[in-house]
């Protein structure tokens, strides 16, 4: 009896050491990952606050009190317009953003909502050429561009837009969760139009999924790089990945640093802003239309 | 009494089947507005994306390109832009290219993504602060990969905070990456990874928290240590995540451009080994407007993307009826 006891009491202290250790394992792991993921934007952060020649003497992980020359040097820069290039990029990422939605979402309530002979036929189309990379058709979308005269116009980055099928498909799977079928059929007996019922009632109810996939429309468009590297060619149209690209023609070594990371800092900081008000949000949006197990 | 009952029912069924056929014709009245809100999305697709295509197959088989301002063909050529896509631009070199730099992200980036997913869904383990290590750990997903690219360019350059760490600890006297094949490709995946695996985590997460909990107790009790619960019970139920986040990784990876890009500065140096086949596409595009040669390149990878997708597909879809659970709520 004695016996027994002392080994269920040793198996136990035994279980409480591993679960100890594995949880110091894991802490310590996720820890090192966390720093892994900070790193590059603390050194972005500190390095904007220094001069040229501060950065190039080595790293610091103190502030600098050049933040403002930093600024001043980049606004004088006539290469790098980054006033224009933020207001473009704000402009064609937001109604992109705003389009997109709208768009998908009458999209996604047309295939949950009413019950067509094609529906389902349209419902498999829209998931297949949610596969095809956007870049294999780019070529022959570059040839109308430049032959309708829409180079250095920003309707070619926002209106392909309309038909997104990724974001489609994650506010077609969050309707399917919320909108019970019954609810329209009341607004129809209230006398509602279709119009007005998908505007008045689909609408708020999915708002939701509409803010997450605004948030996601929104932050890629503003990274967007490919498309307007190949449609833009005036300067001040330019938006700020191609204003990052402009840099590739000098080295890291001729740089003006402080400029460079000033720039960089307007690229990346303001949506990490956002993000980190917004991250439980954000990210139960990532996994709201993904594939259920 | 049951004659009663037995007739009760019927008339409710009748009723029932009423009610029934009622909503089918309702739903047919409204059948026109359903085509009406599609329309958008199809005039959309047709003319942004649609007619693209087809151009792009189109006059891949064409001589068609610019000089200056002055523009050459389309005249037809069969298939020369192949031969020449192929044999003097070696397109499969950039596409072999693009296949190691993914797998050199891929690789480690499940096999974090799945050592995070179950540490964080682990019901002993009951870890703290998970919320705080997602948002950290997701946050690359939403910077700007050009941005990115630069950063790291300027963080590893010769005279950058890396190199000064590592001539100060006396590792080496000089620290230059660009002239190394495998540093450079490893650099280009490193990115590449640490902006996705927050993503892939949370999306793996999602499919292990949709695993019946008792299962997984049930199996302990047996008496199953973690790497056998891991191995039989959360990989074969996983699979149909697992292969919606393979599918779409890489599909994710054939595109990999913003990153190299401006990482290597367009060239995709040393020698060409860190060259995409999207480098290659907007290079083709960008400076002669070649829509011959970009068309070739592109059918190809249309080509290869349908059968990758094609086969991953029908694997998650097979499997995808056979494993239905209940979720347990996040």
């Amino acid at each position: 009896m004695e016996n027994i006891k002392n080994i269920q009491s040793a198996k136990i202290k035994n279980g409480k050491a591993s679960l100890f250790a594995g949880r110091f394992i894991s802490y310590f792991f996720l820890v090192l990952l966390v720093l892994l993921c900070i790193l590059p934007f603390y050194i972005l952060i500190i390095n904007c606050t220094r001069s040229n020649a501060e950065i190039q003497k080595g790293f610091s992980f103190v502030f600098g009190n050049q933040f403002i020359t930093n600024w001043k040097s980049l606004r004088s820069d006539d290469q790098l317009p980054i006033i224009k290039a933020i207001r473009n990029s704000l402009f064609i990422s937001g109604a992109t953003a705003i389009i997109t939605t709208y768009f998908s979402s009458m999209t996604a309530h047309a295939i949950n909502t009413y019950r067509f002979k094609f529906r389902k036929a349209a419902y498999i189309f829209i998931l297949i050429i949610m596969m095809i990379p956007p870049q294999v058709s780019s070529s022959g979308f570059i040839r109308y561009v430049f032959k309708f005269n829409l180079e250095n116009t920003y309707y070619p980055l926002i209106l392909p837009a309309i038909a997104s099928p990724v974001v489609f498909f994650f506010i077609k799977q969050y309707m399917e969760s919320v909108l019970p079928h019954d609810l329209i059929e009341a607004a129809r007996i209230d006398g509602a139009s279709e119009f007005r019922t998908f505007h008045q009632m689909v609408l708020p109810i999915i708002m939701p999924a509409i803010a997450v996939q605004l948030i996601f429309a929104f932050v890629s468009s503003w990274n967007n790089f490919y498309m307007p590297s190949l449609i833009i060619e005036t300067a001040t149209k330019r938006t700020i990945p191609l204003l990052i690209n402009e840099l590739r023609s000098g080295s890291p070594e001729t740089f003006d640093l402080g400029k460079v990371y000033m720039l960089m800092t307007f690229a990346i900081v303001p949506i990490l802003a956002v993000y980190l008000v917004l991250s439980r949000f954000i990210i139960r949006g990532v996994t709201l239309g993904s594939v259920k197990g | 009494m049951i004659l009663e009952i037995e007739n009760k029912n019927k008339t409710f069924l009748d009723a029932d089947k009423t009610v029934d056929n009622k909503k089918k014709r309702k739903h047919f009245s409204y059948s026109k507005w359903g085509y009406l809100f599609l329309i958008p999305f199809f005039v959309a697709f047709f003319l942004f994306t649609f007619l693209p295509l087809i151009s792009t197959f189109y006059y891949s088989f064409f001589e068609y390109y610019s000089v200056g301002l002055d523009e050459v063909g389309p005249n037809f050529v069969k298939f020369e832009n192949y031969k020449q896509v192929i044999f003097e631009s070696q397109f499969f070199k950039y596409l072999g290219n693009t296949i190691i730099i993914w797998l050199l992200g891929f690789i480690p980036q499940i096999i974090i993504s799945l050592l995070l997913a179950v540490l964080f869904t682990d019901t002993r383990l009951k870890l703290k602060f998970t919320g705080f290590f997602k948002s950290i750990i997701y946050m690359p997903n939403l910077v700007m990969a050009s941005a990115f690219g630069m950063l790291f360019l300027t963080i590893f350059s010769t005279s950058g905070p890396i190199a000064n760490i590592l001539i100060r600890l006396n590792i080496t006297k000089h620290f230059d990456y660009s002239t190394s094949i495998w540093m450079t490709r490893g650099l280009i995946a490193s990115m590449n990874l640490l902006m996705w695996f927050g993503n892939t985590t949370i999306l793996l997460m999602a499919g292990v928290m949709g695993i019946d909990i008792s299962l997984f107790e049930a199996a302990r009790i047996d008496g199953a240590n973690s790497w056998k619960i891991f191995f039989k019970i959360t990989m074969p139920l996983l699979r149909p995540i697992f292969l919606f986040v393979l599918l779409t990784s890489m599909i994710g990876g054939i595109q990999l451009f913003d990153i190299p890009q401006v990482f290597t500065r367009g060239m995709g140096n040393p020698n060409l080994t860190s060259k995409t086949v999207i480098m290659y596409l907007a290079q083709v595009l960008g400076t002669s407007k070649n829509y011959g040669a970009a068309g070739a390149a592109s059918v190809m990878l249309f080509f290869i993307t349908v059968v990758l997708s094609l086969v991953l597909f029908v694997f998650t879809y097979k499997k995808d009826i056979s494993t239905k659970h209940k979720g347990r709520k996040a």
